[in-house]
């Protein structure tokens, strides 16, 4: 296939193309990611979440020069939110990147969740298999950072970062919500500011009064102390100390063998959402389509019958095996 | 098939720091439904070329005001002609002579907006004559 091979030589033109054609639901595409998913498992992928502000795109930023000066070529997939309203999505993480726009060994990709909860947009998934096809050695996925409770970023990470930043009350709050169990590597963005080291005390008490097996794996997340990024010295060493660290974490995934976990989580996560789009979705738009939807509905609000029933009905239609 | 969604990117070429146009741009096409990659200040025409490309953009619309429109306008589209990408429309915004218009259109700019022009004219424009490429 000729994409493939486009994409198989980095051609970025056509990988961006391809990225747009699965957000939006061309079913072309899909059958070129047929192509592209046996070769895709080499990347390595990194998830960066946080609030709002907290400094994410800032960090990406610095993570991408780190990882160039070490000979790596980076894939950055950043996601932002689409306004409930009106579908638009204004995506701006860009703006903290651009000086590596020239750069070749650099591909960055805004994507908008586009009604998708849990952080992240639908087509990230098949857009890291893209970048990965195209020989991206490192992927950075930022999250959208809306304080909710993002975890769907661990389904496509090796190594997930958790942001947080001193002076914010409700930080502590948010691990407890559930962040926290996601977290490979804690950074303390902007450490410049006052309250850093009661954050640090704060996280280190957390990590303290977790059940013991949450690390028997041998792995406690670090904590990094992340300097001003308006200061390049201190801000440069920060970002070698925390893409050691992303190393390091890498390293104990693979010294003791967690990483087929990790890819295992992705593949069960994947399998999922495609029935869910061939599958599901299908049946729904059709049904919608042609207003039968509508008539069962109101059956059901006059309780002639009841939604166990109906769906069971539909299942017998649409699937041949029955279930 | 999920419906086509537009792509603009919004970007600032050339050394003027003034940017609250291109946000107030940025934020009204996002509430046309568009989606909307803004760049920030200070691009060179590499740059925005680069990154349209990276983005998969239908459409580059360029806020200047420093003056140097007759340079940098041309200066991106030819740098997305460069790069194999001469399908992604081009058009511009800022304080720009009437006596330029003509100029900017030869060389490959699509449309001119000056500061008298609205918002709803600007996003009227672009559902009119930009469509998500196929
Ligand atoms: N004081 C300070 N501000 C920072 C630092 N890092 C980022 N910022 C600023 O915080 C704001 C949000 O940064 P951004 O990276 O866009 O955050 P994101 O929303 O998490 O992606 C921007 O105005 C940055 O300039 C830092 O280390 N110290
Ligand atoms: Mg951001």
């Amino acid at each position: 296939m000729e994409k493939v091979k486009k994409i198989k030589a980095g051609d970025v033109r056509t990988a961006s193309r391809l990225i747009r054609n699965l957000e939006d639901g061309v079913k072309e595409a899909r059958s070129t990611i047929k192509h592209l998913f046996p070769l895709t498992g080499k990347a390595q992928v990194v998830g960066i979440t946080g609030s709002p502000g907290a400094g994410k795109s800032t960090l990406v930023d610095g993570l991408v020069e780190q990882f160039r000066k070490r000979g790596k070529t980076v894939g950055v997939l950043a996601v932002d939110p689409t306004s409930p309203f009106t579908g638009g999505a204004i995506l701006g993480d860009r703006i903290r990147m651009q000086r590596h726009a020239e750069d070749s060994g650099v591909f960055v990709r805004s994507l908008a969740t586009r009604g998708a909860l849990g952080g992240l947009a639908k087509a990230v998934g098949d857009a890291i298999h893209v970048m990965d096809v195209m020989g991206m050695d490192v992927i950075l996925v930022e999250t959208v950072g809306t304080g909710q409770q993002e975890v769907d970023i661990i389904n496509h990470s090796h190594t997930v970062l958790v942001v947080l930043i001193p002076g914010m009350g409700d930080e502590i709050q948010a691990i407890k919500a559930g962040i926290m169990e996601i977290a490979d590597v804690f950074v303390i963005n902007k450490a410049d500011r006052e309250g850093s080291s009661k954050l640090r005390r704060e996280i280190m008490a957390m990590l303290d009064m977790a059940p013991p097996e949450t690390f028997a794996s041998g792995w406690r997340p670090p904590i990094v102390r992340v300097e001003n990024a308006f200061e390049p010295d201190s801000f440069g060493k920060s970002m070698e100390e925390l893409t050691d660290t992303i190393a390091k974490h890498h390293e104990h995934l693979v010294a003791k063998d967690l990483l087929g976990s990790r890819i295992r989580r992705k593949a069960a996560v994947e399998l999922h959402e495609a029935i869910r789009s061939c599958v599901l979705e299908p049946i729904l738009n059709h049904l919608v389509a042609e207003g039968e939807i509508e008539g069962m509905i109101q059956k059901l609000m006059d309780k002639k019958t009841d939604p166990y029933t109906l769906a069971e009905e539909v299942a017998r239609r649409f699937l041949k095996e029955g279930v | 098939m999920a419906e086509r969604k537009l792509r603009v990117m919004v970007a600032k070429p050339g050394l003027d720091g003034h940017d609250r146009g291109a946000r107030v741009l940025a934020r009204c096409f996002r509430d046309a439904g568009f989606e909307v990659i803004y760049t920030g200040c200070h691009q060179t025409p590499e740059q925005i070329a680069a990154a349209a490309i990276q983005e998969d953009v239908d459409l580059v619309g360029l806020s200047c005001l420093s003056g140097a429109h007759r340079y940098l306008f041309p200066a991106v589209k030819k740098q997305l002609v460069e790069r194999g990408a001469d399908d992604i429309m081009v058009i511009g915004g800022g304080i720009i002579p009437d006596q330029d218009f003509q100029y900017l259109y030869d060389n490959g700019i699509k449309a001119i907006f000056t500061p008298g022009a609205t918002l709803d004219s600007i996003v009227e424009w672009i559902n009119n004559n930009v469509k998500p490429r196929e």
